[in-house]
């Protein structure tokens, strides 16, 4: 690393960019090995001697406590203290700091607002000044635009540019090619565990990408194109509270036909956690209709939802999707295992369970070493594959899978990918959920775009990146075009508009 | 308190339409106001009503008709149900609401001591307010106890073991040293040991924190059952007549009428007791150690990244915890009774409730157990005056306000969010 370099480290999930930059954070421990820092090894036993070392990170997950104040986040661990013995707080001091920071670097943030009523674009922000107010030199962003719209990343990046003008180091790590083209200064391209290449900006997006995993992928999901027939699934203004109470989803219209993937796009936390949850019976609905085939299923148990030929793959696969410690035979029958062939009377059938799941990990692929293996010490993507492979075996009319392919390797994404169409093709209707845009945009048919809990707008898969990321920022076209009218009086030469 | 506003602001986000939590609260304040308007009315007799300001019938009294006032406070709390359910702003509810169920008690309070038997219709409000809080004394530690613990994020199931633990080293030591601050010390150190125990097998080895606790008290139980049968019976001269601290008037503040007499001429325990409230409240809310506590106690990866030594303070804590949870349990053998088996008898959980009923805060809790002292003490009085309510009735009465409280009626209730999940890096 060089003094004002912006240095982007690209992976794909599981490379090890995380694991490497918290141990040189002081979280990990290395097993082997060093780190220097201006030609001098750096001993951290903790996050503390990184901090002292000048550096700094925003973790993927933001590390700031949720009932605290701005203030008090950004002060704890480094307090500023009242003269004297008595350790008492001095927030005045404190609030000064934050509030100076802030306007020095222009991230302007409240200091006195309490972080779980701020967006997480602003709380970002907090966690950046308070990397600054602890004079850090080098800073790292450890997958900072995941959680972001496309607008508030644009800005994200205006300030790294600023950062580095201000003679600031920056770790970047990303898997998104298009933002490590946009700003970095050199790019170190890490896979399993291993740094693979360094590469300029100026590298191509599939050279990036060939880096990336390995061997030459396709960006893009191959598709026929879709034979939509009858709607499948209507959902009729559908309004459903999370678990705080708060209205999660507002007043939903949808509609899936047989043999077309809908997909869902949209910043995560916007309601289509809760919007699939209600549609499989998990979650009640506080008003507005499911209809499945043209026969409502509001009330139903998740039982009968799934009896009645829905496909289920739950977005969080370790919590909802699988039991660890089960195997991966046990896994596979977890949603007909009270059925025959695998139950008679009120015993399980071992054999017949074990045969089907022979079966199962040859079609779809997946890698373990026996059936019996705990499902807990499988890959990310073979687990998935499980999940899949389970929820595709039973005649479907409706497929929902929520986030198939995150935390999954390259191949397994293929893999997934290729069977969600393999089941569109064969006359399911597929509903699918992703904070990726790319895999939405891969998939789908026709994308729906999703803000604070309302269908912003329905749009063909063809559509310019940018118009559906100001959907998902909860700008449509009109108000868009407005908003640009505007500008374009004040500041813009006429004529721009055009290209717009 | 900062802290304190956020659950509110969530509760009011959560009801919307008419039956609003307030409203609710505000009709069932009605309707109790309406019952002891008309029933407590009816049942009071004739006889005045008095409320002395001393410790018997003697000297000054507050006086009143007992239909008239148990008609009269009926009708307070009433109106103040009344005022609730209809134009009460906000920020006034709990204030409203406390004048309400004040009022509910003063109308029961007028009917009990009106139709008491003739000569006994008085009742002494020193001795009320100094009973409240010395039953609710051990309640204030335990639920400081609690405060300490979990505000870091460990759950103290084991409140009750403490006190006990703290109550007989007080007693064994107390008795073999002669010396009470030999006995105090002794009561910390054996409270630290419960918790030692907690903070070992919680943080180190990671074993579940309520199951951990329980074990705790069983063993206390088991322990001090134990030794208090093989030395304190056999040999009760030697190990179990520990000297006791003597009651202590503070100057001036003695004087302060009815107050002064039932608080300030009592001993070191109820001072030390206030005074670690506040100590505690202020620390928790002011100072360096109270914002890494609370942030341990809530977000425990994000102190850890900020170079918070998330463990060595949870472990700090939480023998911080058994020590003032040690003295609560001295407060019993070194100031009121000696020693005997299992003698905490539940208030350790009673305790946790009082922490829970005050939201995780020191004032909170205080509040809780004055709360409960007050039910406990009335339940005594009204057995004294041979009250027509059976007194096992009244015995069960903070249990059920707990049940009340933790269902919602102080709004929705929060723990700290990493409370009872042990920390692991990584």
């Amino acid at each position: 690393m060089e003094p004002g370099e912006i240095h982007a480290l690209l992976g794909e999930n599981g490379a090890g960019k995380s694991t490497l930059m918290n141990v040189l954070y002081g979280l990990y421990q290395p097993d082997e090995g060093e780190i220097l820092v201006d030609g001098e090894p750096l001993k951290l036993r903790g996050p503390s001697d990184a901090i002292s070392a000048g550096i700094g990170m925003v973790h993927q997950h933001f590390m700031l406590v949720p009932v605290f104040t701005v203030t008090e986040n950004i002060m704890l661990g480094a307090e500023q203290i009242r003269g004297g013995i008595s350790g008492f707080l001095d927030r005045r001091r404190a609030r000064r700091e934050v509030v100076e920071v802030s306007e020095r670097y222009g991230l302007r943030v409240d200091p006195d607002a309490v972080i779980e009523d701020l967006p997480v674009g602003i709380q970002q922000r907090v966690e950046i000044v308070k990397a600054l107010t602890r004079d850090v030199d080098l800073l790292i962003l450890d997958e900072p635009t995941a959680v972001l719209t496309p607008q508030e990343t644009e800005e994200l990046l205006t300030v790294m540019r600023s950062l580095k003008a201000a003679g600031k180091s920056i770790v970047f790590i990303t898997h998104k090619l298009g933002e490590v083209k946009a700003i970095a200064d050199r790019i170190t391209v890490i896979r399993r565990g291993k740094t693979v290449g360094t590469a300029s900006p100026e590298a191509s997006r599939d050279e990036l990408a060939a880096l990336m995993v390995g061997r030459n992928v396709r960006l893009t999901v191959e598709k026929a194109t879709a034979k939509p027939g009858k709607p499948v699934l209507e959902i009729a203004g559908l309004v459903v509270d999370d678990d705080r109470q708060i209205r999660a989803v507002d007043g939903i219209d949808l509609t899936v036909h047989a043999g077309e993937v809908l997909g869902v796009a949209g910043v995560q936390g916007n309601g289509q956690t809760e919007l699939i949850e209600a549609i499989m019976g998990l979650r009640p609905t506080l008003a507005g209709s499911v209809t499945l085939d043209g026969e409502s299923i509001d009330g139903w148990t998740t039982k009968r939802v799934l009896r009645a030929g829905v496909g289920y793959v739950p977005e969080d696969r370790s919590v909802d999707g699988l039991v660890k410690e089960f195997s991966v035979a046990e896994n596979l029958v977890l949603d007909i295992y009270d059925r025959p062939p695998f139950a008679g009377g009120l015993a399980l059938k071992p054999e017949a369970i074990a045969t089907s799941a022979k079966q199962r990990i040859e079609q779809f692929d997946v890698r373990t070493s026996s059936a019996d293996m705990p499902v807990g010490t499988l890959s990310g993507g073979n687990q998935q594959k499980v999940i899949v492979a389970r929820e595709l075996s039973r005649p479907l009319k409706l497929f929902i899978a929520a986030q198939p392919t995150r935390g999954v390797d390259v191949g397994s994404i293929e893999f997934i990918h290729s069977q969600v169409i393999h089941e569109r093709d064969i006359g399911t209707a597929v509903l699918v959920v992703s904070s990726e845009l790319d895999e939405v945009l891969g998939l789908a048919d026709r994308v729906a775009v999703m803000y604070r809990g309302r269908i912003i707008g329905i749009v063909s898969p063809d559509t310019p990146r940018e118009e559906i990321g100001l959907l998902m920022a909860g700008i449509t076209p009109e108000a868009a075009a407005e908003q640009a009218g505007g500008d374009a009086t004040s500041t813009e030469p006429p004529g721009n508009e055009d290209e717009a | 308190m900062s802290t304190m506003a956020v659950p509110d602001v969530a509760v009011a986000a959560v009801d919307e339409g008419f039956w609003t939590r307030n409203r609710k609260v505000g009709l069932v304040l009605l309707l109790l106001g309406l019952l002891s308007a008309v029933l407590f009315g009816a049942l009071a007799t004739d006889q005045q009503a008095r409320f002395t300001l001393s410790e018997d019938a003697a000297g000054t009294a507050l006086e009143i008709n007992g239909t008239f006032g148990a008609i009269l406070f009926g009708v307070i709390a009433l109106a103040a149900g009344a005022a609730l359910l209809t134009v009460v702003p906000k920020r006034w509810f709990l204030l409203v609401l406390g004048v309400g169920l004040v009022a509910f008690v003063l109308s029961f309070l007028c009917w009990q001591v009106s139709a008491a038997p003739a000569g006994q219709n008085f009742m002494p409000l020193v001795n009320i307010i100094r009973g409240t809080f010395i039953l609710a004394l051990p309640l204030i530690f335990g639920a400081l106890a609690g405060v300490l613990c979990e505000r870091s994020g460990v759950v103290n199931v084991a409140i009750e073991g403490q006190l006990l633990m703290g109550a007989f080293s007080g007693a064994l030591f107390g008795s073999i040293s002669g010396n009470v601050w030999v006995g105090l010390v002794a009561a910390a150190v054996g409270g630290a040991f419960i918790s030692l125990l907690l903070a070992v097998f919680s943080i180190r080895y990671l074993v579940d924190q309520t199951v951990m606790g329980i074990v705790l008290n069983l063993l206390a139980v088991g322990v001090t059952g134990f030794l208090y049968e093989r030395l304190m019976q056999t040999n009760a001269e030697r190990y179990n007549s520990a000297p006791r601290f003597s009651n202590w008037e503070i100057p001036l503040l003695k004087d302060i009428p009815v107050l002064g007499p039932a608080l300030f001429r009592s001993n070191i325990f109820l001072y030390l007791g206030l005074l670690l409230v506040l100590v505690i409240h202020i620390g928790l809310f002011r100072t360096r150690w109270g914002l890494r506590t609370r942030s341990v106690g809530e977000h425990p990866t994000a102190a850890d990244t900020l170079g918070v030594r998330v463990l060595r303070l949870r472990y700090r804590n939480v023998l911080l915890a058994g020590v003032v949870a040690g003295i609560g349990g001295a407060s019993y053998t070194l100031a009121l009774y000696s020693f005997t088996k299992n003698m905490i008898g539940g208030k350790g959980f009673i305790a946790l409730a009082a922490l829970i009923f005050g939201r995780w805060n020191p004032t909170g809790a205080l509040l809780a157990a004055l709360f409960f002292g007050f039910a406990d003490q009335l339940a005594t009085y009204l057995g004294a005056i041979n009250s027509v309510i059976p007194s096992q009735f009244l015995a069960m009465l903070p249990y059920l306000a707990t049940i009340l409280a933790v269902a919602g009626l102080v709004g929705r209730v929060r723990a700290p969010a990493a409370d009872g999940k042990p920390y692991v890096k990584g």
